[in-house]
């Protein structure tokens, strides 16, 4: 067993009973307890106890040696169509930062057919160098050849932090490539920054549905890589006078083998914006009681120029496709406003968008748990409250 | 067809609650679960083999507790169920997970390998691509519907932020399903008593010969470092009142202070 209590120094304090997310440790005796067969030895405790009484014993074989040869901040760059995804200049945003704090280069890769002119964008919001590969078969992103190609690219140029976005490609990609390097992936961060005494990357993270916080480390292996939540990061703005070096990098003909590819991409976010990369996002629940009455959440979203989402509800009872689909078995959305129309704020719905700045709820029954997360509540009938408050709206912003 | 389906038993997080006295998670009779994308891997795995032949292996690594879990894969459908159960896989992140996972897949052979898009208590999405890089198989992510499956290969749409892609691949693939793709069955009384009699198949590490430093603690490069519960968010203000008054102060609320 990797994990041990040394009796001699546990005061039976209980510091580590309340650090333990699986409830495995108990008291016994005086002295804590931990339960094999519940513990997952995931660490939590070890940090807890401020007699360095748990032991947790890790030894990492073919770990890297020289930890100095590895340097600079990348940010994997994501193409659509050949345009940069936002959550790229987000992710500049938190690299410039985590690579001042090292005092190393921040560095950005882009893959993608025709993307060269797209290097200047990325040296604008923050990076001092871009990797460019460039071929006709890697116009879209295609899981195998991108993992390869940035695996490869990885091992030769030994970046110390690599990031991607939490995105559909993002989350595809890096794992694929993770496990080619043999180093440590961190998911779906909602905060980074360098440990001022060890000069690790603190990588931190919800878990439990957001019940929980995690911060997780990298000592032994490089890079430590994390892909990063949309629309937490702060982006740079655009600074056209900033200097930076572009490097071409020629992809091989094995590396752009792959096995699967791309038939055809159907689009079909056709009510206003992609919900992902909305500031504002107008959802509607079982409230709203018929598909012809989601119009009103459409409508409002619109005044606002945000993006509409769906409670469970409302995507299971045909109102509006899954795509739409905010919580547990939808998305995760973490934008500026978040306007829940009619849903009752299940756990499984609250899972997927109490991390937004502003939450304003709208629902007739006062006792609706969507009320106690809410920044600002409105108890009322929502046929009556969202045309009124769809009016004020256009009615402001026109200004 | 071999169909392997990977699944994970999780806490029902929806009942994982935080004690406000001391602000601690409160895990006290909260239920283990499939994985609810994990559900939706059992089925589609079920349909497959409806569709073209071929038997539905269910994996899962973890205590002996998740034998409970595999039994009720198989009431959902699911012919066989492996259990990888060895201290030495504890502590395991996703790099030494996907791994050992791979390595047990290999025993069982494999033509499509079928994981729910990611466990409700990690998030991390990240076992699935893990195990097809370990295996240098392709994988195609987030798929909400398998158009076909057969003569070696297979054309599955696969959900990305604004619609949808078509993508073809060569078998053998790992997918990873969406809610989307199906709607699960409920066990049949037939498949009730299959579970009950099922004989589950236990794989220690020393039957996949896996090197011991690959796994666990020891084969996991990330390391959790502290755990806490992230800040409340204050109770908020709430207006009463005709549809009028109610609009009229949550617009001054908005303009005061979100413009």
């Amino acid at each position: 067993m990797g994990i041990e209590i040394e009796i001699e120094k546990c005061v039976g304090c209980g510091a580590c009973i309340k650090a333990c997310p699986y409830s495995a440790i108990s008291m016994r005796d005086k002295i804590a307890y931990i339960d094999e067969e519940k513990c997952t030895l995931c660490g939590a405790c070890v940090e807890s106890c401020k007699f360095d009484a748990i032991i947790m014993r890790v030894h990492h074989e073919d770990v890297v040696r020289d930890l100095t040869a590895y340097r600079d901040v990348w940010v994997i760059a994501e193409q659509k169509k050949g345009a940069v995804q936002s959550v790229s200049y987000e992710l500049l945003g938190v690299g410039r930062k985590l690579a001042d704090d090292r005092n190393a280069k921040l560095g950005a890769v882009i893959i993608g057919k025709d993307v060269r002119k797209q290097a200047e964008k990325l040296i604008e919001r923050g990076a001092d160098k871009v990797y460019v590969v460039e071929h006709r078969d890697l116009e879209h992103f295609i899981d195998e050849s991108y993992s390869r190609i940035l695996a490869n690219l990885i091992r030769k140029e030994k970046p110390e932090i690599v990031l991607t976005g939490a995105t559909a490609i993002g989350r595809a990609l890096i794992p694929r490539v993770a496990v080619q390097i043999k180093t440590g992936l961190t998911a779906d961060c909602t905060s980074l920054a360098v440990d001022p005494d060890s000069g690790l990357l603190l990588q931190t993270r919800p878990a439990f549905g957001g019940n929980i916080m995690a911060t997780i480390l990298c000592k032994d292996y490089r890079p430590q890589m994390a892909t990063v939540r949309h629309k937490v990061m702060k982006e740079l703005d655009p600074d056209p006078s900033r200097k930076g070096k572009i490097i071409a990098v020629k992809p091989d003909d094995t590396d752009l083998k792959s096995r699967t590819k791309v038939l055809k991409l159907i689009e079909e976010m056709e009510s206003t914006l992609n919900i992902a990369e909305a500031d504002i996002i107008v959802s509607g629940g079982r409230g709203l009681k018929s598909p012809e009455n989601f119009r009103l959440v459409e409508g409002l979203a619109k005044a606002f120029g945000g993006a509409v989402g769906a409670s469970r509800a409302a995507v299971d009872s045909g109102w509006i496709p899954y795509s739409h689909q905010v919580g547990q078995t939808g998305k995760t959305v973490c934008p500026k406003v978040y306007i829940a129309c009619g849903i009752s704020g299940a756990i499984q719905h609250k899972v997927g968008m109490q991390s937004s700045d502003c939450i304003i709820a709208i629902n007739k029954d006062p006792n609706a748990p969507i009320f106690e997360i809410a920044t600002y509540g409105i108890v009322g009938d929502l046929f009556e409250v969202i045309p009124k408050l769809t009016e004020a709206v256009k009615k402001i912003l026109k200004k | 067809m071999n169909i392997v389906v990977c699944i994970k038993q999780v806490p029902d997080t929806t009942e994982v609650r935080i004690d406000p006295k001391t602000n601690t998670l409160v895990r006290e009779g909260v239920a283990s679960i499939i994985n609810p994308f994990d559900l939706y891997a059992i089925e589609e795995g079920v349909r497959l083999k409806e569709r073209f032949g071929g038997k539905v292996t269910v994996i899962s690594m973890g205590p002996g507790q998740v034998e409970n879990a595999l039994r009720e894969a198989i009431s959902l459908g699911a012919d066989e169920a492996v259990l990888m159960c060895d201290r030495a896989f504890a502590g395991s992140d996703t790099l030494a997970t996907s791994l050992a996972l791979s390595e047990g897949i290999k025993k069982i052979g494999f033509d499509v390998i079928i994981c729910g898009k990611q466990a409700i208590d990690g998030d991390t999405a990240q076992v699935g691509p893990g195990i097809a890089a370990h295996l240098d198989i392709p994988q195609i992510t987030y798929v909400k519907k398998i158009e076909s499956a057969d003569n070696g290969k297979i054309i599955a749409e696969r959900m990305v932020e604004e619609g949808y892609e078509v993508v073809e691949s060569s078998l053998p693939v790992l997918i990873t399903v969406v809610k989307e793709i199906n709607e699960p069955r409920l066990p049949s009384l037939k498949g009730k008593m299959k579970a009950k009699n099922a004989a589950i198949k236990t794989i220690t590490s020393a039957d996949l010969g896996i090197d011991k430093s690959k796994i666990g603690l020891d084969g996991s490069p990330t390391w959790v470092m502290k755990i806490f519960t992230p800040s409340k968010k204050e109770g908020g203000k709430i207006f009463e009142g005709s549809a009028d008054e109610v609009v009229a102060k949550l617009i001054a609320e908005m303009q005061d202070n979100l413009i």
